[in-house]
């Protein structure tokens, strides 16, 4: 009988195998050159009659494995090779005997969204008339500030006039898309620039005010002090990245930027921090941040606040005495189950300080994380919002600090449906992270395809800073892309407001919907319709 | 589709205009029912215009349990009119037993209070009189106000005004204001108290169309005042907003009208006050309307107001003559009342006009 070590790692213990057909193969090397995982070697085959062959093989080895990007498969030019995902992988548990697994992208357990369970099943049919959605104008914007109640508003009637007596919290009413907190890190030069001309492009040709927050890890200096500042929220998170730069620019920043956004945690990872490898702290992206190569643990609490109260009196106080008291500053938590419990004290806090609450459900996605973390923690985003929305109503207090989520808007395509569901559920807008990447190219997906962000070997040169996967990236044809799409997402809303008639956002319009499942109809208080 | 109008004029006027103003409408309402609010009353309760009015519809029982309620809290009866009705089967309409519109002294304690003591009175007791007859669905209480009549009722209003005696030359009810509806089928239940105009401490209201944000309005709505509920019908919550804007933030007339139909953000920027105007918009987005409507209110000075949504999807028209002016969902109607009127004179609100009319007839159009 032959000898085997049952130790030894087979393609088939591995989560995606190689589907090779030689007979295709032109041997032109082109998927061996592409793969930054290394998982395809050309490997000389002994035939009969001391005859060799030269073949493609996958190499069966965990350092080494196919995740599955398929950009072998996009450059053979005669559909000889591809991944194909294998059922029976012991992968998961081979790579968990060398320590917490890493990777990133989005949970690849935590799959089925409620919002799929929602229709806009309120539609205007003879009682009222549905709106146009060509020919009827629409005012689609969100607010993201501090909003006062009327009894607080400091005016004074003068004859059959209003007049401002006193000053009032900033609030800037934006599109109710956000491009979400992906960092110059996590996110190659590259893919982050595609991402700020969209913005910019958004703005002044299309005129939909979108705006971009940083993530936590600085800005570039040509950005910080260009006008287009005004389209950015910086991100301040536990690490602090990036922002000794900041706060020395602010005497040359022409202006004020959008936001700033305290992120306390994330829907991916909750409480496990941020971290950025050593391998993608390049010298560019050390000197942003001003740190040396190393990996980056962002810790999974800000240093320094013990309590909520603090956290509203000394961050909240001193970002915005840093910008005049002239930005609005907001703070994003993952979903929990104690989420009502926080928005609760910050509509409470005396200083009426706190200008957006953002919830990050568990399907949102990330550059890296433990795996346990991005499967096994988090709260998913429909009903937390819908009980911190119901908490503010119960109390008078809805609209006063605006809701935005995040989480796995716009997983199956269409972020319009999923915007508009959670803005009648009480949401003022939604913000968008994994999308964006993946219309950039990104092919990672919950299913487990790709999802090395972690790695430093992005293949598609979105999540490196590698600068010959970098090149990989067309960043106008990236930028292009996210246009092209978010005037696709505007006009698909409209078509979603006109039928109920709106023609603005139906923030908390939970009769609009319905819900084929009863549980979730009971839980959201919304009809229940079948 | 409700349809509704008012009429103002110098000279006491009786319902049956306010009828003739509304049955030419009748293709356009389902004839499910009849509510008028009149206010400035002469006739009957010329005598004592400051004495608070209760009208009601209600069972003998409840008659008797409101009777010993108001006694028990002092208040005394002064002047009353018991309509002399029409005991005919075949006029088409769901009539209560007994329908009470009585004036009262206050109790003597509040004599010597403020006005504004005075008014929550006359609230809080109408809101424990309604508690009072739902216990066991004793009936309906519709005002409880100085110088204001509410008459209510399900069916045909023909067969209402008949019923009544509304038609009848010598009705004894008279008033300079009078604003009416013919519907009282809602899209939902048929509920007497869905049937607008609705009153609030001085404040009439009644609406043609569909209120979107119905469900925004209302819950932002019920922890601002108590006298916010019953929400019966989606066209209770411009009430409220009128109320909430005119007596309880005492901010001038055209912020109702910024307020339930804020501009687009893009045209409020190139307005000089701005700044107002979009701290107005942010802070009571929940009492914006959306869907089409069109209103007709009376303040509590006699003040008739009229506006519509935002993209003016329902019809409202505004004729006048030297001692009157009408306003109607249809022209049809304003013809029938005041056809010798120059109608290049009409008036039709844009999406864009508050209009107000005051006690001497004087019309303004403002423009948002």
């Amino acid at each position: 009988m032959e000898a085997i070590n049952t130790q030894d790692i087979a393609t088939n213990d591995l989560a995606w195998k190689i589907e090779y057909i030689p007979e295709r193969c032109t041997l032109c090397g082109s998927c061996v050159a592409a793969c930054t995982f290394a998982a395809i070697a050309f490997v000389r085959v002994d035939l009969p009659h001391k005859k060799t062959k030269l073949l493609i093989r996958q190499e069966p080895s965990l350092a080494h494995c196919c995740v599955g990007c398929g950009v072998c498969e996009k450059l053979c030019p005669s559909q000889a090779i591809r991944p194909i995902a294998n059922p029976h992988s012991r992968q998961h548990l081979l790579t968990s005997c060398s320590g917490p697994a890493r990777r990133g992208g989005r949970s690849n357990l935590q799959r089925q969204r409620t919002v799929d369970a929602l229709l806009v099943g309120r539609i205007s049919q003879m009682t009222d008339p549905s709106l146009d959605a060509e020919r009827h104008t629409f005012d689609i914007k969100a607010p993201l500030g501090r909003i006062l109640s009327p009894d607080k508003l400091p005016l004074q009637r003068i004859g059959d006039t209003l007049t401002i007596t006193g000053k009032t919290p900033p609030v800037r009413w934006i599109y109710p898309l956000l491009f979400s907190d992906m960092s110059i890190g996590a996110l190659s030069t590259h893919a982050w620039e595609a991402i700020a001309l969209a913005v910019a492009y958004l703005n002044e040709v299309c005129h939909i005010p979108v705006r971009m927050s940083s993530g936590e890890g600085g800005m570039p200096m040509k950005l910080i002090t260009s006008d287009k500042l005004k389209y950015m929220i910086l991100q301040i998170a536990s690490g602090h990245f990036g922002w000794d730069r900041i706060i020395r620019t602010i005497p040359h920043m022409p202006c004020d930027p959008a936001g700033i956004l305290i992120k306390i945690g994330q829907g991916a990872k909750p409480g496990d921090g941020g971290l950025l490898p050593e391998s993608k702290v390049e010298h560019h992206i050390q000197h942003i941040r001003g740190v040396p190569k190393t990996t980056l643990h962002s810790p999974p609490n800000h240093q320094g606040l013990y309590s909520i109260e603090e956290a509203v009196q000394k961050m909240h106080l001193s970002l915005h005495a840093a910008f005049g008291f002239r930005v609005p500053v907001a703070i994003k938590c993952a979903a929990s189950s104690t989420s009502v419990a926080v928005y609760n004290n910050l509509l409470r806090d005396p200083y009426n300080i706190c200008g957006g609450f953002f919830l990050d459900g568990v399907q949102g996605g990330t550059g890296a994380a433990n795996t346990v973390s991005l499967d096994h923690t988090g709260h998913p985003i429909a009903s937390t919002l819908r009980d911190c929305y119901r908490a503010a109503v119960a109390q008078g207090l809805q609209g006063q600090i605006p809701l935005w989520v995040g989480g796995g808007i716009g997983m199956t395509g269409q972020a319009a449906a999923d915007a508009f569901k959670l803005i009648c559920l009480g949401a003022n807008g939604v913000f968008i992270g994994k999308l964006l990447i993946q219309l950039l190219g990104c092919v990672g997906n919950e299913y487990g395809r790709c999802n090395q962000c972690s790695t430093g070997q992005c293949p598609t040169g979105i999540c490196t800073q590698d600068y010959r996967l970098m090149m990989r990236l067309d960043i106008d044809k990236g930028a292009e892309a996210i246009v092209n799409y978010v005037l696709t997402f505007d006009s698909e809303l409209r078509k979603l407001m006109a039928p109920v008639g709106n023609s603005s956002l139906p923030v908390g319009r939970a009769d609009a919907l319905i819900s084929t499942d009863a549980a979730i109809a009971k839980q959201l208080g919304i009809q229940y319709a079948c | 589709m409700c349809r509704i109008g008012a009429i103002k004029s110098t000279v006491p006027v009786k319902p049956k205009l306010a009828l003739k103003l509304m049955l030419p409408q009748q293709e356009g309402h389902d004839s499910s029912g009849f509510a008028m609010v009149m206010q400035d009353l002469y006739g009957v309760f010329a005598d004592s215009k400051e004495k608070p009015l209760l009208s009601m519809a209600c069972t003998a029982r409840g008659v008797q349990r409101i009777n010993e309620y108001m006694d028990r809290h002092g208040f005394v009866q002064l002047a009353q009119w018991v309509p002399d009705v029409v005991h005919d089967q075949a006029l088409a309409l769901q009539a209560m037993p007994r329908y009470v519109f009585r004036t009262y002294e206050y109790p003597e304690i509040y004599q010597y209070r403020s006005q504004k003591a005075r008014e929550d009175l006359l609230l809080d007791t109408r809101l424990a009189l309604r508690a009072l007859l739902a216990e066991e669905d004793d009936g309906y209480v519709y005002s409880f106000w100085p110088d204001v009549l509410t008459l209510k009722e399900i069916g045909d209003p023909a067969a209402i005004a008949t019923y009544f005696r509304l038609w009848d030359d010598d009705c004894r009810l008279v008033a300079k204001n009078i604003v009416v509806q013919c519907r009282q089928n809602t899209n939902y239940a048929i509920v007497r108290y869905a049937a607008h105009p609705f009153f609030l401490q001085g404040y009439t209201l009644c609406a043609n169309g569909e209120n979107t944000f119905f469900t925004k309005n209302r819950e932002f709505q019920i922890p601002l005042h108590r006298g916010y509920m019953g929400f019966e019908s989606d066209s209770q919550t411009l009430l409220y907003s009128l109320h909430y804007v005119l007596h309880e933030r005492q901010w001038p007339i055209q912020y109702f009208k910024h307020i339930i139909t804020p501009l687009p953000y893009e045209e409020i920027q190139h307005k000089n006050d701005a700044p107002l105007l979009m701290l107005l918009r942010e802070t009571l987005a929940n009492l914006e309307i959306n869907g089409p409507n069109t209103l007709i209110g009376m303040l509590p000075d006699g003040t008739m107001i009229n506006c519509c949504d935002a993209k003016k999807l329902r019809p409202i028209v505004i004729g006048k003559t030297p001692s009157c002016v009408v306003i109607s969902s249809e022209v049809c109607g304003i013809n029938a009342v005041i056809p010798q009127r120059d109608v290049g004179t009409d008036i039709y609100p844009t999406e864009r006009e508050l209009i107000t009319i005051t006690n001497d007839l004087e019309i303004t159009r403002w423009k948002q």
